[in-house]
């Protein structure tokens, strides 16, 4: 094991260097950037024994791995923002050929108006396309979070494709140390895929991507809803079996003193090291207040919330992203699933910055009881 | 004659119409390539037809993704077969005329542009059959389809055909061919070639559509030979940039003999059929036929 101060593209291109996918289709955009050129230099030193395909849009970077995953090899990709918009119709094909690979999206606000900086609104766009996605808070759990998601998504209980989402330039261009496993250790971790549902192998003929009428469509839909949930498990079976193996201690949510909390914060990603400065200030002035940080969006994990939130009054949930019209859609799907007293926000959109000020305003408002369902934090005032 | 293998890789039994051009481009596709080899298909008849789950008529390898994104795909799986070691696998993708020249191209350029060794056949059967005969970029001058059809003040489709094969020379690749169902042996021969070209290979196959088109279904391959006798359908291929015919009528016959039999041209007045007769003079003159 050794330790080395690096951005979080930098600790994903090293997972992935250690997860060995023979297949790499990407294609370049800021903030995932500095991915596809680590993993291309990678390549071109025989770091990893990968095909680079150097494709000419996103859409065929998604195409390609499907193609590639769909023959029978682990794959890696990664995008962000327009790219991740591009992908869309793809996203879903991936899904439903249960095509388990893995890609990284570094976070990034969706044009128009057109905006490179960071929020969440590419990927929760993707929400529904039945793929895994699990948000990370800093470089570390970007490293591992990817290794791990090879054996969720791997697992044949599962076989959908996982979503490693991480804030475009707070953690994609933010240095931090983190430690890189041993290649040893990863192997074991990580044996190589071996897939028994879908290969392209002419001694054993089989079609993929079929044609499915009225009488199957609903079935093998309905398989991909049973596999979302076997993923519950299986995720956190997987945290458990890295943590033995590395000691890094993961789950589907991270409570942070929410034991006795009577106001639960909720959030996704890098946010969450900011609340936790908030929450430990607002503790040392006697406020009873905590966070709860999902790692796990999809599958959403209601039990493991539930578990933490049982006990508090109020929700303040903070969102990245919003369905216009409607607010957050983390604070939708609590709305949706969590039956307490829940507050949505709506904050930190293409990049503003999300202050100190504005998390203890989120929390004086929600303590106070707010006008409205859903608020917007950081508004220029007109 | 083209040799009848013992075992058809494109199982019958497929839901497409009777007397099907399509079916016929890929079984004889299939009879050159044999069983080492896996299939990529656009979404269009042929991807329909042939696998309705759980069935499928494919008794190779198989996978079909979306419509516009065959290039991708079979560049993904190409990968992953040759990074396994599997060097001796043909990999072959199929588009049709839609899938290839209007949404298809900017994912097959990237594929052709990168190298793979791989073998894309477009069959064209001229609009979008699958779902309902519209127009596509393929569309030739003058016929009627459902997005370009003869009225008052129309007479179908108002411009040529996109010269799609030339395209593909452009992207310098060792092999471009042209081909036509109803020249089977011509055809079988160039997809042997393309399979034994070390790179992208890209064969532009004319595929009458008895539906599409409008002609009985008994006449398909009539209809493809004669758009080859009139000179509307040129056979050639372009090997490392060496254009030659590979097959020349011995005497061309007027176009009026291939437009006559369709229903997507029965609209047609003589000054547009003599229009057709220039503009198919004027490119047989160019390519030297
Ligand atoms: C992105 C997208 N747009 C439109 C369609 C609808 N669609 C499916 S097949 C097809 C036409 C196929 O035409 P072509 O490629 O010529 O194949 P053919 O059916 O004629 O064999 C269309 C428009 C689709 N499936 N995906
Ligand atoms: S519409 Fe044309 S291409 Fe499609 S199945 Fe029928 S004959 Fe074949
Ligand atoms: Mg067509």
């Amino acid at each position: 094991m050794v330790k080395e101060v690096m951005t979080s593209n930098k600790a994903v291109a090293e997972a992935v260097r250690l997860a060995k996918p023979q297949v790499i289709p990407v294609y370049p955009i800021t903030p995932q950037t500095t991915i596809s050129e680590y993993l291309a230099q990678y390549v071109a030193d025989e770091k990893i024994d990968a095909k680079y395909v150097k494709v000419e849009s996103e859409h065929s970077a998604i195409s390609a791995a499907v193609g590639a995953s769909g023959a029978g090899v682990r794959v890696f990709t990664a995008t962000s923002s327009q790219g991740l918009m591009l992908m869309h119709e793809i996203l879903y094909a991936a899904a439903g050929m249960r095509t388990p690979f893995v890609l990284a999206d570094a976070n990034r606000a969706i044009s128009a108006p057109l905006n490179i900086w960071n929020d969440q609104q590419d990927s929760i766009a993707q929400k529904d396309a039945g793929w895994l996605q699990i948000y990370v808070e800093d470089a570390q759990e970007a490293l591992d979070t990817t290794l791990m998601a090879y054996k969720v998504s791997e697992n044949p209980d599962i076989l959908l494709p996982s979503m490693v989402c991480l804030d475009g330039f707070i953690l994609t261009h933010t240095v931090e140390p983190v430690e890189i496993p041993d290649q040893e250790i990863v192997d074991e971790f990580l044996p190589p895929y071996v897939p028994e549902h879908a290969y392209l192998d002419p001694k054993d003929p089989m079609s993929i991507g079929n044609f499915a009428d009225p009488e199957y469509y609903m079935e093998a839909r309905h398989d991909m809803d049973v596999a979302m949930n076997n993923a519950l498990d299986v995720i956190q079976k997987t945290c458990d079996e890295f943590a033995e193996k590395f000691g890094r201690k993961y789950g589907l949510v991270e409570g942070y003193k929410t034991d006795d909390a009577e106001i639960i914060y909720v959030a996704m990603g890098s946010l969450c090291s900011s609340i936790r400065v908030i929450v430990d200030e607002l503790r040392a002035k006697g406020e009873k207040v905590g966070l709860l940080k999902i790692r796990s969006y999809r599958p959403f994990p209601v039990d493991a919330i539930n578990e933490i939130v049982k006990d508090c009054s109020k929700i303040a949930v903070v969102d990245k992203n919003f369905a216009i019209g409607m607010g957050g859609a983390l604070y939708g799907d609590m709305k949706l699933k969590i039956d307490k007293e829940i507050y949505g926000f709506i904050t930190g959109l293409g990049g503003r910055d999300i202050t100190p000020e504005a998390l203890n305003e989120i929390y004086e408002i929600t303590k106070n009881g707010p006008e409205n369902d859903v608020t917007w934090i950081g508004l220029k005032e007109e | 004659m083209v040799d009848i293998p013992d075992k058809n890789l494109l199982a019958p039994g497929h839901r497409g119409c009777a007397g099907c051009g399509a079916s016929i481009a890929v079984k004889l596709a299939l009879n050159a390539l044999g069983e080492n080899t896996v299939a990529v298909s656009a979404t269009g008849c042929l991807e329909v037809m042939t696998t309705p789950y759980p069935e499928t008529a494919w008794e190779i390898p198989f996978i079909h993704v979306a419509f516009e994104n065959s290039g991708a795909v079979a560049s993904g799986v190409e990968s992953a077969l040759r990074i396994q070691g599997k060097d001796d696998v043909n990999v072959v993708a199929f588009g049709g005329d839609g899938g290839t020249v209007d949404i298809g191209l900017q994912s097959l350029s990237g594929a052709m542009e990168r190298g793979h060794n791989m073998t894309y056949i477009c069959y064209d059967n001229e609009a979008y059959m699958n779902t309902g005969i519209q127009r596509s970029g393929a569309t030739p001058f003058g016929a009627s389809t459902t997005t370009s059809p003869s009225g008052v003040a129309s007479f179908g489709e108002d411009k040529p055909k996109k010269n799609m094969p030339m395209i593909m020379a452009a992207h310098g690749i060792p092999y471009v061919a042209t081909a036509s169902i109803a020249y089977p042996e011509d055809y079988v021969n160039k997809v042997k070639k393309a399979a034994e070209t070390k790179g992208p290979a890209y064969i532009h196959l004319h595929q009458p559509c008895t539906t599409g088109w409008g002609f009985p279904s008994e006449r398909t391959i009539e209809m493809g030979r004669l758009a080859v006798e009139t000179g509307s359908w040129i056979l050639y291929e372009i090997v490392d940039g060496k254009f030659e015919i590979t097959y020349r009528p011995e005497e061309r016959k007027p176009v009026k003999e291939y437009l006559a039999p369709q229903k997507r041209f029965r609209h047609l007045d003589d000054e547009l059929i003599e229009k057709i007769q220039k503009y198919v003079d004027a490119e047989c003159k160019e390519l030297g036929l």
